[in-house]
């Protein structure tokens, strides 16, 4: 047993061992029950000061964050700068001294540029979670689909996962195809050519240009949000022509494994890359699990990271 | 008049005879006046070489700054400053200031703006720039869209006897890109471009020149396609040159990762493949010459995400440290290296150097090439350390740059 969790920040899913993953998602378990009870509150993190700096729009993450910071005890300060205000110069790496000044005990980051998450963690004392940065990594994702996936299938290892949607902007995709391979799953990546990334197979995952191809048999479907802004003429014909071409319905799911289970990170664009009757499938579609998943994750992700901090020795 | 030196006890490296012999060399009145074993006249000061080497002084095309401290250690004796400044050398009187820069010491070359505030649309007033002292033309960090307006600057730089010195990379495909699209743009979520964007600008140019006739020089070219295409024009007859940075010669794309944005170059560090299709291309003749790209950039520019950094590494005081590996590799012989890094870019823009003739301007190195050091980006000389081979052992030092026969420094 070593004495504390042998990575002093999680920036991204890249350099996690497998074991290291299902530790997290065994610590994750145990807050799925805490934060089902009328009671959801554990003082383990209390006096420790969580900045969740977000330099990018966010809405669920930010609110998944706090909620699992104060669940815990934690004092929670939310930062959101717009990306206008603080995009470029000396400024965010200003901002990560002036955080590590106040002594921060943790700070979550989100940021549109990948790798900036990176850069505050190489200043800061404390531990660093990235919450998302541009196309890179978002860990937290990547985990909480795992332990979706896990609790709902019994397993990952050996599971056929397609990933369909823009895998060429998606932070997510590519966390997830770090994780789910890392566990043994088989990833497939769906996209149009435009929306694919050269290489993505040397990251593990088989890409498809097919979305009927890439589906077959498939054991989880997770849907990615398509970027409006990124719709017309620069990367695609139109949201309808995506709509016919690698929208999810009902028809389609068909295709999958009987009992394929149904994600999507959200926020969904529904008709777009998913029709409302399959993204609310009473059974299939696990959408709104990920979204509670999150918060336990969160959790122990907050609580594993600070236990050196906090003198609280053991992780394996 | 200056005073009259003469350097003794050297190994000679001339890059003009391919050869490497023991000797001195005899200053008088700025330039050569013996190269070899000669009597050491009374009247003249003495420098005792200590069987260090001797050269020509480097002449650096394309650098982003005039940074005389940074030339100066790396044994630059001429640096051919490319037209982005600000404002951009569009104008006879920014050229003739941005000359008049580095005199008497080290001596700046500037290269006008093809297009007026490099935009892209409109000749620069060229020819003018040419009477105040500009040495070439050139397109600046940007490649020229437009066609059209790319066959005129070269047709019009042709009338004038004057090589138009290009970048290589189709911005169509290379807007918004800061590396090159392989596994670690991917791994990383980098807006990456293919490396065939360079491959596309340099065919689209050679076409333009071959039309016009005009003298080319892609100021550096890094994938193997362009190579390909660099070396099948050199073989059909056309003026095409082209150059590269030991930088794109020593690493390849893997630098970049850890978000390293030292390693954020432009063009971007390729792949592999087409490392070694450079080094391939050195070793053929089909790469003319070395160049540093020298820009220095402070933190503002690049203690920041990699993709809001700016693009550019330090590169002048270590452009001869990096070469020596090619030597010591066994790709290249000394002399070779030299002519890459003086002969052939003095050749290219009609400038005085590059030779130890009789008669010629005494601007010389002397240099150890064995002599051990590290490179470390906070005891750089430059204006801003931002090299990407921080903490790199090297072997191979400048130890005077002697500039019309007085030593800087």
């Amino acid at each position: 047993m070593s004495l504390s969790f042998p990575h002093r920040h999680l920036t991204g899913i890249y350099g996690l061992l497998p074991h290291e993953i299902l530790f997290l998602l065994d610590e994750a378990e145990q807050w799925i029950a805490l934060n089902r009870a009328t009671s959801k509150h554990d003082d383990r993190l209390s006096g420790l000061t969580l900045i969740n700096a977000f330099f990018e729009n966010s809405t669920r993450t930010l609110l998944s964050f706090e909620i699992a910071g104060k669940r815990l005890g934690a004092d929670v300060v939310n930062m959101q700068v717009g990306a206008s205000s603080v995009k470029k110069g000396e400024t965010l790496i200003d901002t990560a001294m002036t955080l590590n000044a106040m002594r921060a005990d943790m700070i979550v980051i989100r940021h549109q540029s990948s790798g900036a998450v990176q850069l505050i963690a190489d200043k800061v004392d404390c531990p660093v979670l990235n919450a998302g940065d541009g196309r890179h990594e978002h860990p937290t994702q990547a985990l909480l689909d795992a332990l979706t996936i896990r609790r709902r299938k019994g397993r990952i290892a050996g599971l056929v996962v397609a990933i369909c949607g823009d895998i060429l902007h998606s932070r997510v995709a590519r966390s997830n195809i770090l994780a789910l391979t890392t566990l043994g799953a088989e990833v497939r990546v769906i996209a149009p050519p435009t929306l694919m990334p050269a290489a993505i197979d040397r990251m593990g995952a088989i890409p498809f240009s097919d979305f009927d191809a890439g589906l077959d048999g498939a054991d989880v479907v997770m849907m990615l949000r398509l970027q409006n802004e990124r719709m017309d003429g620069a990367y695609l014909p139109s949201p309808r022509e995506f709509h016919a071409l690698y929208g999810l319905t009902p028809e389609r799911l068909e295709r999958a494994a009987p009992d394929a289970l149904v994600m999507h990170p959200g926020p969904m664009n529904r008709g777009v890359e998913i029709t409302s009757s399959v993204a609310d499938h009473p059974t299939r579609s696990a959408i709104t699990e990920q979204v509670e998943m999150g918060v336990a994750v969160r959790m122990a992700c907050l609580d594993v990271l600070t236990r050196k901090r906090r003198g609280v020795e053991g992780w394996a | 008049m200056t005073a009259s030196l003469a350097i003794l006890n050297a190994r000679i490296v001339d890059p003009v005879a391919g050869t490497i012999t023991n000797g001195g060399i005899l200053i008088r009145d700025r330039r050569i006046a013996a190269v070899g074993l000669f009597d050491t006249p009374s009247d003249v000061s003495v420098i005792d070489a200590g069987r260090a080497h001797v050269a020509p002084g480097l002449i650096d095309l394309g650098v982003f700054s005039i940074d005389m401290k940074a030339f100066t250690a790396g044994g630059i004796t001429r640096a051919v400053l490319m037209p982005d400044q600000s404002p951009p050398l569009d104008h006879s009187a920014l050229v003739q200031r941005a000359a008049a820069a580095g005199k008497p010491d080290l001596w700046i070359h500037p290269l006008a703006a093809a297009t007026k505030g490099l935009e892209g649309s409109e000749l620069a007033e060229i020819g003018l720039m040419k009477a105040g002292g500009a040495c070439a033309v050139a397109t600046g960090r940007q490649w020229i869209a437009d066609a059209g307006v790319m066959h005129r600057v070269l047709s019009y730089a042709n009338a004038l006897g004057l090589v138009v010195v290009s970048h290589a990379e189709d911005g169509g495909l290379t807007a918004g890109a800061v590396a090159t699209e392989g596994e670690y743009a991917t791994r990383m979520g980098l807006p990456a471009a293919p490396a065939i964007a360079e491959a596309m600008a340099v065919a689209r140019d050679i076409m333009l020149a071959e039309q016009s006739g005009a003298r080319l020089h892609f100021r550096q070219l890094t994938t193997r396609r362009a190579f390909d295409l660099v070396r099948d024009a050199k073989l059909r007859g056309l003026p095409v040159t082209c150059g590269v940075s030991p930088a794109h010669l020593l690493l390849s794309d893997i630098a970049v990762g850890g978000f390293r944005t030292f390693a954020r170059l432009s063009p971007p560090l390729r792949a592999e493949d087409d490392r070694q299709a450079a080094l391939e291309a050195l070793a053929d003749g089909t790469i003319d010459l070395l160049c540093s790209s020298h820009d220095p950039l402070g933190p503002e520019a690049k203690r920041l995400p990699f993709a809001d950094a700016e693009p550019g590494m330090s590169g002048a005081e270590t452009l001869l440290a990096l070469s020596l590996s090619l030597v010591r590799d066994g790709r290249i012989g000394l002399p070779r290296l030299i002519e890459l890094l003086s002969t052939a870019p003095a050749g290219l823009l009609d400038l005085p150097g590059g030779s130890l003739a009789v008669g010629a301007e005494a601007d010389l190195i002397l240099f150890d090439p064995d002599k051990p050091w590290r490179i470390v980006s906070d005891a750089m000389a430059s204006h801003a350390g931002n090299t990407p081979f921080d903490g790199l052992p090297v072997q191979g030092k400048v130890l005077q740059t002697i500039k019309g026969g007085v030593a800087l420094g």
